[in-house]
């Protein structure tokens, strides 16, 4: 089930890049993406192949199994495309008071580059950014939207193939 | 004989005995009080609205006759939204004042229960200028309150609209009021996920509403300066959040000093001199301050830990702040040099955005319990909590000038939902929404103005 809505959160984000990119209707573009494979090393590489995003906790900065697995796949891609330079974006749910989330979601995305740096990724490669609740995914007011909100968002600053 | 001279305690001696009974009465009220006459205690639980009349404003021409109009209302709407008062609707009157020189008929407005009056006279000067005239009777003592004139360019008409409303206020209350004040905040559009967010600006009552930057970077947490026409706030404008000041006049716009990391979640000092802040540094928090004029900057927090949302006394001599420290986010005060940190929190919940009242007697925070959002006060000691409001989220309160009423904002749920802003008096039995346009948060209200 997480998963699922992992992927399928991934899916509708690279959608929205996509579709804010051009001005054809939605469907059309989301049936061309999906039907195209991905250049090895692009960005589309890395969200669909190996996973943008980690989740945490309600009020929680240590990092789960999962997104440990999600982050050492991160890593070895990674080492694969040394000019690739990323941004971690940490984010909070909106369960939260606003100057908290801000740095409860710094941290997340701290922890999130620390891991990445444990795995052999030069520090330098990666920046940090935290929106606190500012950005969130999932617009619902249940859990089910809250935990698609509490993340930590690899982006491809520069050196991806396009 | 018995019969004239009952005719004559009749006609004479009981009228002019109860001038002079009532003469003493007011001596010894005023003995014991200054300040009073009619006088509402804002300080006890439950307030009683204290029934007044504003009468219309007379003017000798219909351009001014239209200002009076507009003041009288604003006027009105100051002291209804303060909930310590009811005016009475002018349909009830009976007394038409026509000359603002002359004695009210006391008489008239007795019976429509009014205890207080306020007549007024708008004069356009033949050098273009406003004035406007007022006075505040107390009905059943029939004596004149209070009396000013003020003078002003017609564009001002609201400003004096609040002056007067101020002073009827205090005069009442015998509080400073807080209707000549303003409020900075995050005006929000579009959907939820793509929120366009501005720093904007407007009178306390809503009108002269302003927007003060594009919307094309993020801004977050705008204070004023207690003691300028400045802002300080948080914006994303140069890729790393930082902190910001703003000027009103100029609309000039510069990072507060460069900081090894994120700063966020400012507030001036009451001298207006500092900005006290939030730096990140990996996955802490700690707060600093930063000398505008010098831009020296001292660390006053020091764990790994989330320390945000520091808020100086109104002396200057101490720091509330939140830290989840101990595990959870809780309130700390410290001394204005870091020293001293202690625990001030400690119901169930966790405790966030502590503000200290200008008065200096309360703080007043928002509290998360049971996945519901609370605004409360507490003393600094963190004693005698008392909730204010509660509900899915309510959130970021702050303080009216004189103490007496916060507004915070409350968002409602899903989608389609975001924050609006409300006031909530401290007996917490006075709340309304502050009408905005769009959706609005993180408000925070000026010193007075004048």
């Amino acid at each position: 089930m997480i998963r699922f809505a992992v992927l399928r959160a991934v899916f509708l984000s690279f959608a929205l890049l996509f579709v804010a990119a051009c001005t054809s209707s939605e469907e059309d573009v989301t049936e061309t993406v999906a039907a195209e494979p991905a250049t090895p090393g692009s960005e589309r590489d890395f969200i669909v192949n190996v996973g943008d995003r980690v989740f945490f906790q309600t009020d929680q900065t240590t990092l789960t199994e999962s997104a440990k697995e999600t982050l050492r796949r991160q890593a070895a891609w990674l080492k694969l495309y040394p000019s690739v330079r990323i941004q971690v974006e940490g984010h909070a749910d909106e369960r939260g008071t606003r100057e908290y989330n801000i740095a409860l979601s710094a941290r997340r995305g701290n922890t999130t580059k620390a891991f990445l740096v444990s795995q052999g990724i030069d520090p330098s490669r990666v920046d940090t950014i935290a929106y606190g609740k500012e950005r969130p995914v999932a617009l619902c007011d249940a859990e089910s939207c809250w935990s698609q909100n509490r993340r930590a968002v690899t982006l491809i600053t520069s050196g991806g193939q396009s | 004989m018995m019969t004239n001279s009952a005719a004559l305690w009749n006609r004479f001696i009981k009228p002019a005995l109860a001038v002079v009974l009532l003469a003493a009465c007011f001596v010894i009220a005023t003995d014991q009080r200054a300040s009073a006459l009619i006088e509402i205690d804002i300080t006890r639980g439950t307030i009683e609205p204290l029934p007044i009349a504003i009468s219309g404003f007379l003017s000798s021409d219909s351009r001014g006759q239209e200002y009076a109009t507009d003041i009288v209302s604003v006027i009105n709407n100051n002291l209804t939204n303060s909930g310590l008062f009811e005016a009475i609707s002018q349909d009830a009157f009976i007394e038409r004042i026509s000359d603002f020189n002359a004695q009210p008929r006391f008489g008239d407005w007795r019976i429509i229960n009014a205890q207080a009056l306020v007549t007024g006279r708008i004069t356009l000067e033949s050098d273009g200028r406003l004035k406007a005239e007022f006075r505040l009777w107390d009905v059943l003592a029939q004596q004149q309150m209070t009396g000013f004139q003020f003078f002003t360019t017609p564009r001002n008409w609201r400003r004096i609209s609040h002056l007067i409303s101020d002073a009827i206020y205090e005069r009442l209350t015998g509080e400073t009021g807080y209707f000549d004040s303003r409020v900075v905040f995050i005006e929000e559009t579009g959907p939820k996920n793509e929120r366009v967010k501005r720093l904007a600006m407007m009178d306390q009552d809503g009108a002269n509403f302003r927007r003060l930057t594009d919307g094309e970077h993020l801004v977050l947490t705008p204070r004023f300066n207690p003691r300028s026409q400045e802002i300080t706030y948080m914006s994303y404008a140069s890729g790393e959040p930082r902190v910001y000041l703003y000027n009103i006049e100029t609309g000039q716009q510069q990072v507060v000093g460069e900081f090894p990391g994120m700063t966020f979640s400012p507030r001036f000092s009451p001298d207006g001199l500092q900005v006290i802040m939030s730096l990140q540094q990996g996955g802490n928090a700690n707060i600093y301050t930063m000398e505008l004029q010098t831009r020296r900057t001292q660390r006053l927090t020091n764990t790994p830990a989330i320390d945000t949302a520091p808020s100086f006394a109104p002396d200057g001599s101490q720091i509330s702040f939140e830290s989840d420290r101990s595990g959870s986010q809780q309130i700390y005060v410290m001394n204005s040099d870091g020293s001293d940190q202690r625990r001030i929190s400690y119901g169930d919940g966790r405790y966030s955005t502590p503000v200290w009242s200008p008065r200096g007697d309360l703080i007043a925070f928002t509290k998360l319990l049971n996945g519901r959002f609370l605004i409360g006060v507490m003393k600094a000691d963190g004693s005698g909590e008392r909730i204010l409001t509660e509900g899915y989220h309510n959130e970021g309160p702050t303080w009216s000038p004189n103490g007496r009423v916060l507004m915070f904002f409350r968002e409602s749920r899903g989608e389609h939902g975001g924050p609006r802003l409300w006031s909530v008096d401290l007996t917490g039995r006075n709340e309304r929404e502050v009408d905005t346009t769009n959706f609005a948060s993180d408000p925070a209200w000026s010193p007075l103005m004048n």
